[in-house]
């Protein structure tokens, strides 16, 4: 498979403080990184699950790849193109190729345009007017399984489930290659989301698209993704295929979070790795390895010198001194 | 509100979601006396304005010597100024011009608010300290000093009253669009059109503007007494529009001098003045329940 998007060493940087009052109060760090020296790679066809708590920087990167967040440092390569240093116009190309779901289902589609409107906003973006956007948007609306008995409605006259299919009609409308999908299953039914995962993945199979999906629900990501990333405080502390970290996470942290899923089997026995306390600020990294705070097995080297990457099987890897060990089979 | 008006309006067959609404907030208008009143009102100052010509045989600048000051009467309904001109005739016209300049400076300065406060609640960073300290600076004059100061220099006209009121209600309309602006452009769906690839120009007019030029419509309906007032207290001082054009306020200013013997001058100037603030100041306070979901009672 080619690698469809390429994304080496990207570093987010938010200025918190102003730069007079950085000066006037002496602060020298005025700067917290939402994404640090974050690196990888989503192939054509493939689904990229990124996986953290809120504040993890998760929402931050996909917004950096599609350009809404400023990118300090790295690149982001879309079929071998830098984007990080395109010129706007050219960007704007660009931006047909990749297409973002925002969280919340309503509040992403502008709330005084109809469905029909909504639907023919990204062809007079990209000033492609001569098409006859009535017959693309009743195209759009009937591959998300929708028809054009919406073109009438607001966004406030639809159901969560019907808002995300329209997310998901105008994400397709310029027929975009790869998808950033923020939370796509967040504030739906399980039922409904159940639906809109099993769309995503019909139409990624019709369409060969490639998703990148962001979300703190592992059980979602764990049935949709091919290979997933865990991210902290804005650097990936593991990340490989979905099927290697369920069955062997290394980092206690990702360890922690499959451990506090809730299981339908009362009775199964299994391993529970407990965190403390809350996610630190950004503002504020903890010295050494940043989840030392919270870990329960850390030791003195933890607080004292950073982990380096370290790959534990061909594309899987990890930050962590003391990894843990594979548990044993029959705990999964 | 009669029951069967009700019932037509909220005959729900065949309606559209946003046709229900529409219909939701008419009847919830109609429910509200005071908002009914001031629409009256409101509907009587705009409609004597525009049919003056027809509602009265006079001219609002013929003078008549022979009937100086007279008493109301059927010839003259409320009688005469110290140059035998028709009082009820200058009042009706003297609502033209209050009128047009409501209607000219209110539309003006909400356009030039609207695209300034965008352009100062989206725009970059030093835009928006530009235009907030020019806001302030403006502000910080009190109206009536601003006209004097620019009436001495440029001369009195209505132009002139226009220019003044214009430039001083632009950062009130500027402030509350900047402050919507900001908080609408963190939002979501502003966020999925720019990952579209919608620039400024499309985000700020089809995007933001819809959003909040409902509220600022209120505003703006509550700010015609005030411009209003500015008017005729300008021309009450002479500051305003030339003699013999007739204004609420000059008329004012004519009756002032005969208050004692002929009092019905001040108030047939007086009266026009309540109406128009008590109308739209009901009015807007009533399409403020309407659609502000925040101020809505419980129904």
């Amino acid at each position: 498979m080619n690698e469809l998007l390429e994304i080496d060493d990207l570093v987010v940087r938010f200025r918190v403080v102003g730069m007079t009052k950085a000066l006037l109060k002496g602060i020298r760090d005025p700067f917290i990184d939402a994404v640090l020296n974050v690196s990888f790679d989503v192939k054509e066809g493939e689904t990229f699950g990124l996986v953290g708590e809120s504040g993890s920087g998760k929402t931050t990167l996909g917004r950096a790849i599609i350009g809404l967040a400023p990118t300090k440092s790295g690149s982001i390569k879309f079929k071998g193109v830098e984007l990080t240093t395109l010129g706007d116009g050219a960007f704007k190309q660009y931006r047909r190729n990749i297409a973002m779901m925002f969280q919340d289902p309503v509040a992403s589609l502008s709330p005084r345009l109809t469905v029909r409107s909504l639907l023919a906003e990204p062809f007079k973006i990209h000033n492609m007017r001569d098409r006859d956007l009535d017959a693309e948007a009743r195209r759009l609306l009937e591959m998300v399984g929708l028809n054009d008995s919406f073109f009438g409605r607001y966004p406030h006259e639809l159901s969560g489930g019907q808002a995300r299919r329209v997310g998901v009609a105008r994400a397709l409308s310029l027929e975009p290659k790869l998808i950033i999908a923020d939370e796509p299953t967040a504030g739906l039914d399980v039922s409904v989301q159940g639906e809109v995962l099993n769309l995503l993945a019909r139409l990624q199979s019709k369409l060969g698209l490639s998703y990148l999906i962001i979300t703190h629900n592992l059980p979602v990501i764990r049935h949709v993704s091919d290979r997933i990333a865990i991210m902290y405080l804005g650097r990936f502390v593991e990340y490989g295929r979905t099927e290697e970290i369920f069955r062997h996470a290394a980092h206690p942290y990702t360890r922690a979070l499959i451990s506090a899923v809730p299981q339908p089997d009362p009775d199964l026995r299994r391993e529970i790795v407990k965190l403390v306390g809350e996610i630190p600020s950004l503002a504020n990294r903890p010295s050494g390895c940043e989840f030392h705070t919270r870990c329960p097995f850390a030791r003195t080297e933890c607080r004292e010198s950073i982990p380096a990457q370290r790959e534990i099987a061909p594309g899987h890897g990890h930050r962590c001194h003391f990894p843990l060990p594979e548990p044993e089979a029959d705990a999964a | 509100m009669p029951a069967q008006l009700s019932e037509a309006i909220a005959a729900p067959t065949g309606m559209t979601g946003a046709q229900r609404e529409r219909a939701a907030k008419l009847r919830r208008f109609l429910g509200d006396p005071l908002g009914v009143f001031g629409f009256v009102l409101v509907l009587l100052i705009v409609l004597s304005a525009i049919f003056a010509h027809v509602l009265t045989p006079y001219e609002p600048a013929a003078i008549d010597v022979k009937v100086r000051l007279a008493e109301p009467s059927f010839e003259h309904w409320v009688g005469t100024d110290q140059l035998g001109r028709d009082v009820l005739t200058r009042v009706l016209y003297g609502g033209r011009i209050a009128l047009e300049v409501a209607a000219i400076c209110i539309s003006v300065s909400l356009a030039g608010g609207l695209v300034l406060g965008m352009l100062a609640g989206y725009g970059p960073r030093w835009l928006d300290s530009t235009l907030i300290l020019i806001f302030d600076a403006v502000r910080s004059f009190p109206t009536i000093m601003f006209a004097l100061a620019v009436v001495t220099l440029v001369g009195p006209s209505l132009e002139t009253i226009e220019l003044v009121i214009i430039v001083t209600s632009i950062p009130g309309y500027a402030r509350i669009v900047r402050t919507q602006t900001l908080s609408l452009k963190t939002n979501e769906f502003i966020l999925a059109e720019r990952a579209l690839g919608a620039n400024m120009a499309r985000v700020l007019g089809v995007h933001v503007m819809p959003n909040i030029i409902g509220p600022l419509m209120i505003l703006a309906s509550m700010d015609v007494p005030v411009v209003v007032t500015i008017e005729a207290g300008l021309s009450f001082l002479g500051l305003g529009v030339r003699p013999p054009t007739p204004s609420w306020g000059s008329i004012l200013n004519d009756g002032y001098a005969f208050i004692r013997n002929t009092p019905w001058l001040v108030i047939a100037g007086g009266v026009p003045l309540i109406i128009t603030t008590l109308g739209f100041t009901f009015l807007g306070e009533a399409l403020r329940d309407i659609f502000d979901p925040k101020l809505r009672r419980a129904t």
